[in-house]
């Protein structure tokens, strides 16, 4: 062989092993680098999907108006925090809710996020089978749908079982008033207490009339329908016939205009149950204004301007009640208060002459006429807190003593 | 009739509306809105009635030159004023609104701050110690009085002597608000509502009503 084709040759062969060699190194490299990555997979948790929420169930919403169901489900075994350092792990960031009536599609009812397993759906048709089901979104983005529940149908309720104490307890005070109601008209006698307030009625009427100065009555600041308005009238009453009787005036600036209509009547009717209708003006009980601090300057001037010798503030009053009571005491007027509003009874005890402090607001009727059936509701009225006094005691002690059942029977909510 | 009819018109709804509190089905929901509508509706009725009669007032005062008739004018300028005000415009910028934010809102405010005047002279007459209880209550006023401000907390800070550790006036102050004076409030909240109750009551069943008498 010629050294010239031999050198060809060698050549040839030494570039043949230099391939083998590089692909057993090529597959050498590959094999390695296929273990490590099927080590770095194995590692990684994400490698799975989300799992899904447990047993959905959806009822009726208790004691609503209807057209809303409750969804419950139990948590996604991955509803966790993660492993202080392990910021790959998988999570859920929120639950889907969807709803479908028959033969519908899904559709979303709402979002929660994480860690909660319920949800109100308000947004139902009564009446018709809803089934839903739950979607767990994890935080790789991987969505997990669970199997649906079985169908439920949403009602109004005509009765709202949590407030059954509230019923019971309600037509059981109504009962007691209306028993001893009966009792006073049958001719039993029934004592009430001395009230300061009430009894200064007639010495305050008496005083205006020897002055010769009217008497301001002030109804208050709420609407006629709050029940310390209709206390008001009461009262309004029986100071107007009495007034009627003395032949002295009396002023009403009502802040309501539905109080002032009714205020009218109420003064009238007493100046004709007194025998004297043509004393009433109807120009004395007059509506000012529905603003807070513009009534208190009306009605403060009229007392600067008249100067009336008896201010009765019967009502709902705010603010604006030491406004008033340091007025009247300005221009020396005798003044008995009386209202429901407690933040505002102690301004009424530091500027008045006499307050009527919470009940006794109400008792007023009762207490001026002596008549059978407003003495058997105030009698009510006392069997009522004597029974809450001892419902107050027996609850204090259930809830030292643990006895959760009792303390929940009076629950509303 | 004239007397029957309104008995038994109150009865019926006052009855019904006491039921509905426990009925929180739709229907009845949807009754209670409507007759709150209704109210609303006799509301804006009555503010007419309201605005006639104080018309009518101020006008015979001007008529008849009763003592201070020019402010019965200035009210029925100021009345018809912001009524013809508000039809022309009640945009922010309007006349109307200007009237209300540059007249109205400061006197409020005036009314309203003179009021810290007003509960001084208060105080000034009714905290006297003459006996026993104005002496207890003088007391609880100045504590409850120096624990609101910063000033008390320094004039009267709590005070550790070896193992016994006096309150500042701020917990003695929190204390009377919170523990005697919350309990007598609780007990008049009780007694309010068993009073209203049986007002209504009374109300409802016709025992007592005084605008029909007559």
């Amino acid at each position: 062989m010629p050294d010239s084709a031999y050198a060809s040759s060698r050549t040839v062969d030494l570039a043949a092993t230099a391939a083998a060699r590089a692909r057993i190194v090529l597959r050498a490299a590959s094999a390695v680098a296929l273990v490590v990555l099927a080590a770095v997979l194995t590692a990684l948790p994400c490698a799975r999907a989300v799992a899904p929420v447990g047993q959905v169930t959806a009822a009726d919403t208790p004691n609503d108006p209807g057209r809303s169901i409750d969804v419950a489900w139990t948590l996604s075994p991955d509803d966790r925090l993660p492993d202080p350092g392990d910021s790959l792990a998988l999570t859920v960031l929120a639950y889907r809710i969807l709803r479908a009536g028959p033969g519908d599609s899904l559709v979303e009812a709402g979002t929660v996020l994480a860690g909660q397993a319920s949800y109100r759906d308000s947004g139902v048709e009564d009446g018709v089978p809803t089934i839903y089901r739950v979607e767990t979104v994890g935080s790789d983005s991987s969505l997990a749908l669970s199997p649906p529940c079985a169908p439920a149908v949403a009602r109004g309720q005509w009765f709202h079982g949590k407030k059954t104490v509230l019923l019971i307890f309600m037509l059981a005070f109504c009962g007691a008033v209306i028993g001893l109601i009966q009792q006073a008209r049958r001719g039993r006698e029934l004592y009430v207490r001395p009230i300061a307030g009430l009894a200064a009625v007639d010495e305050a009427i008496g005083r205006a009339t020897e002055m010769g100065r009217p008497i301001l009555f002030v109804p208050g600041l709420a609407t006629a329908g709050d029940v310390a308005t209709l206390a008001a009238y009461t009262m309004l009453s029986r100071v107007a016939r009495k007034t009627a009787e003395y032949q002295t005036r009396v002023r009403v600036p009502c802040y309501d205009p539905m109080v002032m209509t009714i205020a009218q009547d109420v003064v009238k009717s007493a100046y004709l149950d007194a025998g004297y209708p043509e004393m009433y003006q109807k120009d004395d009980v007059f509506f000012v204004t529905q603003d807070q601090f513009s009534y208190v300057a009306a009605v403060n001037g009229l007392m600067i301007r008249e100067r009336p010798a008896t201010n009765f503030y019967i009502g709902k009053f705010y603010a604006e009640s030491l406004i008033l009571a340091e007025t009247g005491n300005y221009a020396g007027s005798i003044q008995i208060a009386g209202t429901d509003e407690i933040v505002q009874i102690p301004f009424f005890v530091a500027a008045c002459d006499y307050t009527l402090i919470g009940e006794e607001l109400y008792a007023a009727s009762a207490y001026l006429s002596r008549e059978a059936p407003l003495l058997g509701t105030l009698k009510g009225q006392d069997w009522g807190k004597a029974a809450v006094v001892i419902l107050v005691l027996a609850g204090t002690i259930a809830a030292t003593l643990g006895w959760q059942g009792f303390v929940d029977f009076f629950a509303t909510q | 009739m004239k007397r029957e009819l309104p008995r038994i018109l109150t009865l019926v709804t006052g009855v019904f509306l006491a039921l509905q509190y426990f009925v929180p089905h739709r229907a009845s929901a949807t009754v209670y809105e409507t007759l709150m509508d209704w109210l609303i509706i006799v509301g804006i009725f009555a503010i007419l009635l309201g605005i006639a009669g104080l018309v009518r007032l101020h006008s015979g005062k001007i008529r008849s030159r009763q003592t201070n008739w020019p402010f019965s004018i200035v009210l029925l300028a100021g009345l018809f004023g912001m009524i013809f005000l508000g039809f022309w415009g009640q945009d922010l910028g309007s006349p109307f609104v200007t009237a209300y934010f540059q007249v109205l809102n400061p006197v409020q405010a005036t009314m309203f701050a003179m009021l810290a005047f007003y509960i001084a002279s208060a105080a000034y007459r009714a905290f006297r110690g003459r006996t026993l209880l104005a002496t207890i209550l003088l007391l609880s006023a100045v504590i409850v009085m120096l624990g609101r401000v910063p000033l008390g907390e320094l004039l009267w800070p709590p005070v550790t002597i070896g193992s016994l550790r006096i309150p500042g006036v701020g917990e003695i102050s929190d204390w009377l608000v919170n523990v005697p004076n919350l309990a007598a409030k609780r007990a008049i909240f009780v007694g309010l509502g068993l009073g209203g109750a049986a007002t209504a009551l009374k109300v409802i069943l016709g025992i007592e009503a005084p605008h029909l008498r007559g």
